[in-house]
């Protein structure tokens, strides 16, 4: 009796029909698979700039790529989280490098032996994301400006402590830089610090997909009236969010210091926006709720994949720029012709 | 329906002020198992904050709450679901992007057993599908066809079926509807009506706050009319025309 029987000729049955036409397939799987887009697109761009120059699909160039989206991919992770929310993080980057000075100068300069120096350090990132969490669900303040404020707050304290000075790798001791150790994985070489960039990736990834708080971080973000209406504590959801990702940044740091093989208060000047662009070209919905950390390591890859095969191809860097720039209009075009009406 | 029987949810008293707007204003209900108590009233009557107060949703300012005569003291929703209440808002509440298991179960996953579940805190996803899958068939909701629908590709009665389906689902005492017609079309209506004589026959009590005389008319056991804050009376369907109840409503007569 209460069953909707689709009748011939009804609106129900022309909806049926429409929902099998091409283009609402495309939406439909995309739709239910966020991380395609991004997958074809990195598939493309790897074709197309192999053929430019074949150099780029050789182990010595991906081995580069790898290493050097690490750090991006792994601020992106954070940035991920928060974005599921319908937040933004515009501090990652103030955060990270304030983690890594802070673990480099103790070490280096006030003689704090190197472990417990890099715990104080990831342990400052956590606080600090804790403390955009409070701002954000204790005082009430929108994300954006929560992390705008704390995005000069933090970055300045950085400046006043370090006196803007940086450490040199010479200082540094071995556990610090450990995560920029290379070894060798069949013709690749990997870091240890991409290995730590894999396992958050893991670690995250089975979080948002098999517990109850990564879903309940979702439903924060698709509407967060539903979620507390549905017995989900959204301030407690959304203060968790920012605290993981302050602890993600601050083990990315770990990584950064390898890489860079020193700790500069000047480091990774663009990180927002290049975590921002990792998310959403990995098609994670600005608007919350939509999408996934596949996406953003897809996305982040993708980014680095146009600085390497661009300078391989002898092009401009600006291009880079201009190509990326596109790709952001064009994946949250994407997302918005997803979100449209269905059935 | 006899009056010695102790009511399943009841209140006395109910009073809510916003600052200095009066939402209700000593309000008394009871609703007992196995009938359809309707709560109609004028836009402001207070209906909407009397649910809320009722559900866990707003805290009121005095007035008691009593399940099978124990007073209880609703601070959350939760609180009020862990009573046996459950509550389909006329927002619906329902998360658009995740299935509809992932919704069913929104706020109360369950985990696996094991150390999976209790260590690593992982979701009994198979299990919750199943019993998704088996609360939408006990109800008798053909319309969804497929659980691990997003359900935003549902239409807004299949939406409201979900709500509805989740709140019979937990519900053990007291299935709330706000204005659950209030989107729908004719032929959805019908669907929701049915659904709410389910509820009844399965012995729940039904909640059910609508602008909607005729449906009211249809379902309703007893009518609590809700007037400035204050109950203008409890009539039934059989007691008073809709044309009577809808005067009370507006104060045009007295109960």
């Amino acid at each position: 009796m209460l069953g909707l029987t689709i009748e011939p000729g009804s609106a129900a049955a022309e909806l049926e029909r429409r929902r099998h036409s091409p283009a609402q397939r495309v939406q439909h799987l995309l739709h239910t698979h966020p991380a395609l887009s991004p997958a074809i697109i990195l598939l493309l761009t790897c074709i197309a700039f192999t053929l430019l120059n074949d150099r780029f699909a050789a182990p010595a160039a991906l081995s580069l790529l790898i290493q050097q989206t690490a750090i991006v991919a792994a601020l992106a992770i954070g940035q991920t989280l928060i974005i599921l929310t319908a937040g933004i993080d515009l501090s990652v980057g103030a955060i990270a490098v304030g983690s890594s000075m802070l673990a480099a100068m103790l070490a280096a300069e006030q003689g704090v032996p190197a472990p417990l120096a890099l715990v104080v350090g990831v342990a400052a990132g956590l606080v600090a994301g804790s403390l955009n969490g409070l701002l954000v669900t204790r005082v009430g303040l929108p994300p954006f400006i929560v992390t705008l404020g704390t995005l000069s707050v933090f970055t300045a304290v950085v400046l006043i402590y370090t006196g803007g000075q940086s450490v040199p790798g010479a200082d540094l001791p071995d556990v610090l830089t450990w995560t920029g150790t290379t070894f060798p994985l069949g013709d690749f070489r990997l870091t240890y610090g991409v290995v730590i960039v894999a396992l958050m990736y893991l670690v995250v990834g089975w979080a948002l997909s098999q517990t109850a708080w990564g879903r309940h971080v979702y439903a924060v973000g698709d509407d967060s009236d539903a979620a507390r209406l549905a017995g989900i504590r959204v301030s407690r959801v959304l203060f968790s969010v920012y605290a993981v990702a302050g602890l993600i940044y601050g083990l990315a740091a770990w990584v950064l210091i390898g890489r860079a093989g020193a700790a500069s208060p000047n480091a990774i000047a663009d990180a927002n926006l290049e975590s921002i662009t990792a998310v959403v070209i990995g098609g994670t919905s600005l608007f919350g709720g939509r999408g996934g950390i596949l996406g953003t390591l897809l996305g982040a890859l993708i980014v680095q994949s146009f600085a390497v095969g661009l300078s391989l191809a002898g092009v401009d860097d600006q291009y880079r720029l201009l190509a990326v720039g596109i790709l952001v209009i064009a994946a949250v075009s994407v997302d918005q012709w997803i979100r449209r009406v269905r059935a | 329906m006899t009056t010695t029987q102790t009511p399943v949810l009841a209140a006395r008293g109910l009073v809510k002020t916003f600052g200095r707007v009066v939402g209700l204003d000593g309000v008394d209900v009871d609703v007992y198992a196995g009938e359809v108590l309707a709560v109609i009233g004028d836009n402001g009557a207070g209906k909407s904050t009397l649910i809320k107060c009722l559900t866990g949703a707003l805290i009121p300012d005095a007035g008691t709450i009593t399940c099978d005569g124990r007073e209880v003291t609703f601070r959350r929703p939760q609180d009020a679901r862990a009573a046996g209440i459950e509550t389909v808002y006329q927002t619906l509440a329902v998360a658009p992007a995740l299935d509809v298991a992932s919704n069913l179960y929104l706020g109360r996953e369950e985990r696996r057993p094991g150390p999976l579940g209790s260590v690593f805190r992982m979701l009994d996803k198979q299990g919750m599908r199943r019993r998704a899958e088996e609360a939408v068939r006990d109800l008798g909701i053909s319309t969804i066809q497929n659980i691990t629908q997003p359900v935003e590709s549902l239409s807004g009665g299949q939406r409201q079926a979900v709500a509805v389906a989740r709140a019979a689902a937990f519900g053990s005492r007291i299935v709330v509807l706000d204005e659950p017609t209030a989107a729908l079309g004719v032929k959805e209506s019908n669907q929701v009506l049915a659904l709410i004589e389910r509820l009844r026959e399965n012995g729940l009590g039904v909640l059910l706050i609508s602008h909607n005389m005729p449906h009211v008319w249809q379902v309703a056991d007893r009518i609590h009319v809700q007037r400035l804050g204050r109950s203008a009376g409890v009539i039934t369907p059989q007691s008073h025309t809709m044309a009577e109840g809808v005067a009370i409503m507006t104060g045009a007569a007295a109960a």
